[in-house]
């Protein structure tokens, strides 16, 4: 099958996956106790029946609830979350501001846990009992057991507080004029948030990557190779970690749930202004609309994670390439 | 060879007990965790009074004035606090694991068992809550229902029973195949009595190494909520205290050190345990 067919597939199953989202957060809205025109109300200071009623009507809320449904999900369609109610501003423009410096954090530390988990399973592998091999077992117990915020907060008392190397909180420094500069700060203030949400994942891939290593080290066609005369390295990072890998990307794809999750405390601890510290003040603010956007959205990133996944997978495994 | 007919000779739970026995680190992690619970149930008894009072003043540093870890920026006793929040940690954990487990079990079980469409719609729903991010989406069910230990739990277990559904349905649909099953079919075992009574006591194996894992992960998590400050603000959680804390880092570094270190060592004994009932329950290792 054709790998544009693949895609258009998977795209489509992603779309049927949002349009699942927005049921839940339209059932969520309904079931959780009060409605928009209760806060409006609230708002008010106290409304009469008939104003509500008014207000219940102007917000299509006397119809049909499958008529609501939707007209959600056409309103979504059309890039519409709705009206926060604590900002008085349209969700879906919050969200743009914030989706970036999200979306940085997610993906950096992927990327960085993806690159030191490989390389530390890899060389771990070389020796299945040697101190490295003991090491990467060790940190993948304790990376697992540490609650991601509090490494957050000890790395932010140790680089931060202790030896200043690192800036405590924000995304860049604005006093800092010019492109390169301006990179320059945001890549110094996503040192320590990076390290923090990598850190887990390392755990977890550098696990993986050792074992399927040692899986592959130990197949006839890495006897053949080293048997024909091909040095050491060449056998581990051209014949071995090809083989390996593709175990390694599809635990990291499915891992970009958690990774949002992560970057939800992160964010908190270094004040790093993304949608997760827009989904924390909007929850302690009662504000709906804002907060099922946000589900809404990174629902959406994890679905383009798992696409890219993929794609991926595609490209550094020929056996998923033949099949559909 | 001669230790494995020895061991054979046994019975299931001996047998077990003997390979989880041999894993030094496990049985520590038993130990610890054992002491913990202890301190847990007992602690309130030892300790008594309410964790929130005001005994001393704020950030005095642990060890002075017989305060074993200090106190807060409340001046609140750090170890009362520690020694509440350990009842409160070790609950939601195993409540949540309890709900993750049941929820997970129920779903994979049919799945597995009856194939066809219900899997099809089963295991699309489970993709389905594998998209959304968990914390967000139980931040959004406590936000919305209230944030009361009860609507923790459940939303903990709402968002965690994937895993456990994949790992039932994977084992359901290996057992279904093997002979003992077709045998109790063909001797008019109804499919409620197959599934439950056949089936799942021999899946049952790795589904509690990952319902161990996930009482593990449940403290975690509740942990990250009460840090948010998403939880019950009457009842004292080590969570909760780094998140009150945090701002005073500078002044009192380990108000947030010491309830981080009680949480890390919980679930480090919990996955110590958790490795060690793999290596007692999984046949494949035991073969080695």
């Amino acid at each position: 099958m054709g790998f544009l067919v693949v895609l258009a597939q998977r795209t489509l199953y992603g779309l049927l996956l949002l349009l699942a989202v927005l049921v839940l957060n339209f059932t969520m809205i309904n079931l959780a106790p009060g409605d928009v025109v209760d806060t409006i109300a609230a708002d008010m200071g106290g409304a009469s029946a008939e104003l509500v009623a008014q207000i219940r009507a102007e917000y299509g809320l006397d119809q049909p609830v499958i008529v609501q449904l939707g007209n959600y999900i056409w309103r979504v369609f059309q890039f519409d979350l709705g009206q926060s109610y604590f900002y008085n501003r349209p969700v879906t423009e919050m969200i743009f501001e914030r989706l970036p410096a999200t979306l940085l954090l997610v993906f950096s530390a992927q990327i960085f846990a993806l690159v030191v988990g490989i390389l530390l399973g890899v060389f771990a592998a070389q020796r299945p009992n040697g101190i490295l091999s003991h090491i990467v077992t060790l940190f993948a117990l304790f990376g697992y057991a540490a609650p991601v915020f509090w490494t957050g907060i000890l790395l932010l008392i140790a680089f931060s507080l202790k030896v200043p190397l690192f800036p405590v909180a924000g995304m860049r420094d604005v006093t800092v004029e010019g492109f390169f500069p301006q990179v320059l700060s945001v890549a110094h203030h996503l040192v320590l948030p990076m390290l923090t949400l990598g850190s887990i994942f390392i755990a977890l891939y550098s696990r993986l990557c050792r074992a399927s290593m040692l899986e592959v080290l130990g197949s006839d066609y890495v006897r053949t190779a080293k048997a024909k005369g091909l040095s050491p390295r060449d056998v581990t990072m051209k014949h071995a970690l090809k083989n390996a890998l593709p175990p390694v990307v599809t635990l990291a794809g499915l891992q970009f749930s958690a990774v949002i999750s992560g970057a939800v405390l992160v964010e908190t601890v270094f004040s790093w202004p993304g949608l997760g510290q827009l989904a924390l003040t909007s929850i302690l603010a009662r504000d709906t609309p804002t907060i099922l956007g946000i589900l809404f959205f990174s629902a959406l990133v994890v679905i383009v994670g798992n696409l890219l996944t993929d794609l991926v997978l595609r490209l550094i495994d020929p056996r998923v390439r033949g099949k559909a | 060879m001669s230790e494995q007919t020895q061991l054979k000779a046994r019975s299931p739970f001996a047998e077990a007990f003997e390979m989880f026995r041999r894993n030094h680190a496990a049985v520590a992690g038993l130990v610890i965790l054992l002491a913990i619970v202890a301190i847990a149930l007992l602690g309130p008894v030892l300790y008594p009074g309410n964790p929130f009072d005001m005994v001393w003043a704020p950030f005095t540093p642990p060890g002075t004035e017989g305060y074993l870890f200090g106190t807060d920026y409340l001046g609140r006793d750090l170890l009362s606090l520690l020694i509440h929040g350990a009842r409160v940690s070790l609950t939601v954990g195993l409540a949540a694991a309890f709900v993750t487990v049941t929820i997970g079990i129920t779903i994979g079980a049919l799945a597995g068992f009856y194939r066809g469409w219900v899997e099809e719609v089963l295991m699309r729903l489970t993709e389905f809550f594998q998209v959304l991010p968990t914390l967000l989406f139980s931040m959004v069910i406590v936000a919305l229902f209230g944030a009361s230990l009860m609507m923790i739990t459940i939303a903990i277990g709402l968002v965690s029973w994937p895993a456990v559904a994949r790992i039932t349905r994977a084992e359901f649909l290996r057992i279904r195949e093997l002979e003992y099953v077709t045998a109790a079919r063909a001797g008019g075992v109804r499919n409620g009595g197959l599934m439950f009574r056949v089936i799942l006591p021999n899946a049952l194996p790795p589904i509690i190494v990952q319902a161990a894992l996930m009482v593990g992960s449940a403290i975690l998590f509740e942990a990250g909520l009460s840090f948010l400050g998403l939880t019950d603000p009457n009842v004292a959680s080590w969570g909760q205290i780094i998140g009150s804390n945090r701002q005073y880092i500078l002044d009192a570094s380990y108000t947030v050190t010491v309830p981080g270190i009680a949480i890390f060592i919980t679930v480090l004994a919990i996955s110590l345990v958790g490795d060690g009932l793999n290596d007692a329950l999984n046949p494949k290792l035991r073969e080695r």
